[in-house]
């Protein structure tokens, strides 16, 4: 009996301890890659924070026509680090000099949300605290001990940790904002959401065309099958 | 004579085109009464046709380099026109490939398929089946991520695991010390010739010798018994085509509903299709938190943790997984039962089964999941299951009472 | 069909009817999955980005000198012809292949006898309509090798041994059949020279 309730435990935890790599709570992101207003949005944070240190090698430019952005509105709002929109997100740090600040390579993030996830970035860019002990000066309730340093901390501005004691020991319960930044919770919560939207989209940015072949495929194969059922029938009628 | 058949008669006197159509396909005389599982025959072919297609255009913008695989993916994601269509059809097919198989392989088991005269279908298609894993567990490192690195790591220190040559055994596999472009590039040529050669010769084995005993049926008689005293025709038989045929396009047609939900509205299939980790760029210096193998191996994975290392070796565990399969090629001659069909056996081996396939499942579960103690205790009741299907399979067969077979296909 | 269970009559209009039905469903859903694979052999977004126009700097090429650029992965000459250069091209006609240009290979503002926009600059494709090798520049006016004293300076295809002259037209009696390619350009401003489009309304 003690078995078979071990067994019962053991199915239920099963999924939580194989498939989340971190116990941490995220928050669910407000993700919709058909919103093509956010994308942009999300595509400018992109471009105008992260690309800085981060490249996305697998994404050209010219691709954001995608989201409704025209050539000359990404020549020149958008293309930076680039000469032509036909270019890749390429870096122009170093990664030797990458390694020598953070510690480690920023990575590409080309497929950053399939990987990590829209909840893990989505919470993770909103949990940066200010830490003295770290050469950053910032740390991450999602990762902890990150090397990347808050990056948009002018716009969310300084969150600082309130503790709480678990098991004797002391853990990060929530972020509390100490000094605030340029624009509200809420405003920089809503970019961030913007930001990880790109982030989903730019992961496949053909998602929405497959979703809608797909329809159109099922659609033929129902139809597809109608037909063959009656021929089938016909047939065995021989049979039966 | 119209046109057509001045060019059949043409060409049939230089090669057997009709000859082997009808043998094949008009003439090929197979029972009436196929139900739901022999529909998965014919979706394994479609698969492995569809592999292959999709495979060559894969290749025709894959590198196999260790600095631009992963990236080559993802430019036939985006970059090539349709890429991430042939990708998606080439990752969901592989899985499915697997379902397909398996169900297969669960038919043979239900209705005796392996059991006197068809030892060696079962042979050739025990042997497609390794060729299969061989064939996926190649492919899986060509993405190059976390999992395909690590994944591949894993597998290839088992061999490392046989004594005495272990090492220099897992050294000349990947032709290096550790993973690395060299084992990549072996890997691309292994994926995308030899493997391929190899199963398409075992299939036209499978289907030979299949056509030459005739199919068995979900009652396990043989039609070939009761034959028209005039025409020789099996009385139970109907030709293949046109009866199969049309009647395979629609269990064609509702796979590819399957396929397509899968392919067009969740290719990652959670996590089981395509991992989350393996579009990380592999890392030969951080292992992933928790690696796992794709699911489709991870009943023999299992199987390989439930035992424990003895002598100080992981040896024995390997063994046991070799032996998991290994003793699949024994299955006709460990059966010694009256019937061949499930339908007309008792009910030892109807619990015997639902057992073997419970535990299958079971192991396939706790492979995907991190190794704990209650989980290894559960691995190994599962492996000991598994194993005395076998084991005990002359026995239990040969005492239980069976019922009458029909002389006759029935429904 | 020869089986006819229960003495009822197959009707053979309707069979043949769902043949041909399943065929054609059948049929559409092969072309359906063809369709992508025959696609992605087409260049990627890659290569079209690659064969986006190019910018060139043409004010630092000298009086008779040629610069070669990338266009498409190809090369394209741009040529800054002396006035020398210029006075020899329309004096040997009667040795061209197709001195009017007749053949379509160039755009139609560039159907003139300097086959150019400006008559100093030549931008040629550098392939030679052969066999595909990339001819030799040989300025050098009366080559001993290329027919002395009548070579009034052209492009030369090491391969097979074609000749072109310096407006990119083809001998005759070559192996190659028609004048080299002038590719789509237009002028941004004196110095800037655009190649892979037309100037608009052009």
């Amino acid at each position: 009996m003690k078995r078979l309730k071990n067994f019962l435990l053991l199915l239920a935890a099963a999924p939580i301890v194989a498939f989340a790599s971190t116990t941490v709570h995220l928050d669910r992101a407000p993700v919709n890659v058909a919103d093509q207003d956010s994308l942009q949005r999300g595509a400018r944070v992109f471009v105008n924070y992260c690309l800085s240190c981060h490249s996305a090698a697998s994404m050209r430019y010219s691709r954001l026509q995608d989201l409704g952005l025209t050539e000359e509105q990404i020549k020149d709002n958008l293309l930076f680090a680039a000469e032509k929109p036909g270019e890749t997100m390429k870096v122009g740090m170093s990664k030797a000099d990458a390694k020598a600040w953070f510690g480690a390579t920023p990575p590409d993030l080309s497929v950053i949300a399939r990987s990590r996830g829209a909840d893990w970035l989505y919470t993770y860019l909103r949990s940066f605290y200010r830490d003295d002990s770290r050469a950053t000066g910032w740390n991450n309730t999602v990762f902890d001990k990150v090397g990347m340093p808050h990056v948009m901390w002018d716009l969310q501005g300084e969150m600082a940790p309130v503790y709480k004691k678990v098991d004797g020991h002391e853990v990060v319960d929530r972020l509390e904002l100490v000094k605030p930044g340029s624009v509200t919770l809420a405003e920089y919560d809503a970019m961030v959401g913007d930001l990880v939207n790109y982030l989903v989209w730019m992961g496949e940015p053909d998602q929405l065309k497959r979703k809608q072949l797909g329809i159109i495929v099922l659609a033929f194969l129902a139809f597809f099958f109608v037909v063959a059922y009656y021929l089938k029938k016909e047939f065995w009628k021989d049979i039966h | 004579m119209s046109a057509l058949q001045k060019v059949m008669g043409w060409v049939d006197d230089r090669f057997p085109l009709t000859a082997t159509y009808k043998a094949h396909l008009s003439e090929y005389y197979a029972p009436k009464n196929f139900n739901f599982w022999y529909f998965f025959g014919s979706l394994a072919l479609l698969l492995l046709v569809l592999q292959i297609v999709t495979g060559i255009f894969l290749t025709m913008n894959y590198k196999p380099d260790a600095e631009l695989a992963f990236a080559s993916v993802e430019y036939i994601m985006r970059d090539v026109e349709w890429g991430w269509l042939i990708r998606y059809m080439h990752s969901t097919g592989a899985s499915l490939f697997f379902v397909v198989v398996y169900l297969h392989m669960f038919r043979g088991l239900m209705y005796g398929s392996y059991r006197k005269p068809r030892e060696l279908i079962w042979i050739f298609g025990v042997l497609i089946y390794l060729a299969l894993m061989a064939e996926a567990f190649l492919g899986y490192l060509l993405p190059w991520g976390q999992m395909s690195f690590w994944g591949a790591q894993v597998i290839v220190n088992l061999f490392a695991a046989v004594p005495f040559i272990g090492e220099d055994l897992s050294i000349w596999i990947r032709g290096d010390f550790v993973i690395s472009d060299a084992t990549l590039n072996r890997f691309f040529a292994f994926h995308v010739i030899a493997l391929p050669l190899v199963l398409l010769g075992l299939v036209v084995v499978h289907l030979v010798a299949l056509h030459e005993v005739g199919s068995n049926n979900p009652d396990g008689i043989e039609i070939k018994k009761h034959k028209d005293p005039v025409t020789h025709i099996p009385l139970d038989g109907i030709p293949f085509h046109p009866y199969y045929t049309v009647k395979d396009i629609v269990g064609v047609i509702v796979f590819l509903m399957v396929f397509s939900a899968i392919m067009f509205f969740g290719p990652e299939m959670g996590g089981y299709f395509l991992e989350a980790a393996n579009f990380i760029p592999a890392d030969p210096l951080k292992t992933p938190e928790h690696i796992a193998p794709l699911w489709y191996f991870t009943p023999f994975y299992a199987i390989l943790r439930a035992v424990p290392p003895m002598f100080g070796s992981q040896f024995p565990g390997v063994v046991a997984m070799g032996l998991s399969i290994v003793f699949l090629f024994f299955l006709p001659w460990l059966d010694r039962s009256k019937v061949k069909s499930i339908r007309y056996r008792g009910p030892i081996y109807k619990t015997m089964l639902a057992l073997f396939i419970v535990s299958f499942i079971g192991l396939g579960y706790l492979g995907l999941l991190p190794s704990t103690p209650v989980a290894t205790i559960f691995a190994q009741v599962f492996s000991v299951i598994y194993f005395l299907f076998f084991l005990l399979m002359p026995w239990y067969t040969s005492i239980e009472k069976t019922k009458p077979e029909p002389e006759r296909v029935t429904g | 069909m020869s089986q006819e269970a229960d003495g009822q009559k197959v009707d053979t209009r309707k069979r043949k009817f769902l043949i041909a039905a399943t065929s054609a469903v059948g049929g559409v859903a092969a072309a359906g999955v063809a369709i992508p694979l025959v696609m992605s052999m087409m260049p990627s977004a890659r290569a079209r980005a690659a064969g986006a126009p190019v910018e060139v700097d043409i004010s630092k090429i000298e009086s008779g000198a040629i610069l070669t650029v990338e266009w498409q992965g190809k090369p394209v000459w741009i040529v800054n012809r002396s006035p020398e250069m210029l006075e020899l091209l329309g004096k040997h006609d009667d040795k061209l292949g197709d001195p009017q240009s007749e053949q379509p290979q160039q755009p139609a503002y560039c159907k003139n006898p300097t086959r150019s926009i400006k008559k100093e600059y030549l931008v040629a494709v550098g392939i030679c309509t052969h066999l595909g090798c990339s001819p030799t520049f040989r300025k050098d006016i009366g080559a001993a090798d290329l027919g002395g004293a009548d070579w009034p300076g052209g492009f030369f295809c090491p391969c097979h041994g074609s000749k072109f002259d310096l407006a990119a037209r083809v001998y005759k009696n070559v192996p190659a059949p028609i004048n080299l390619k002038i590719p789509p350009h237009q002028y941004l401003s004196d110095a800037k020279l655009l190649i892979g489009v037309d100037a608009k309304g052009a």
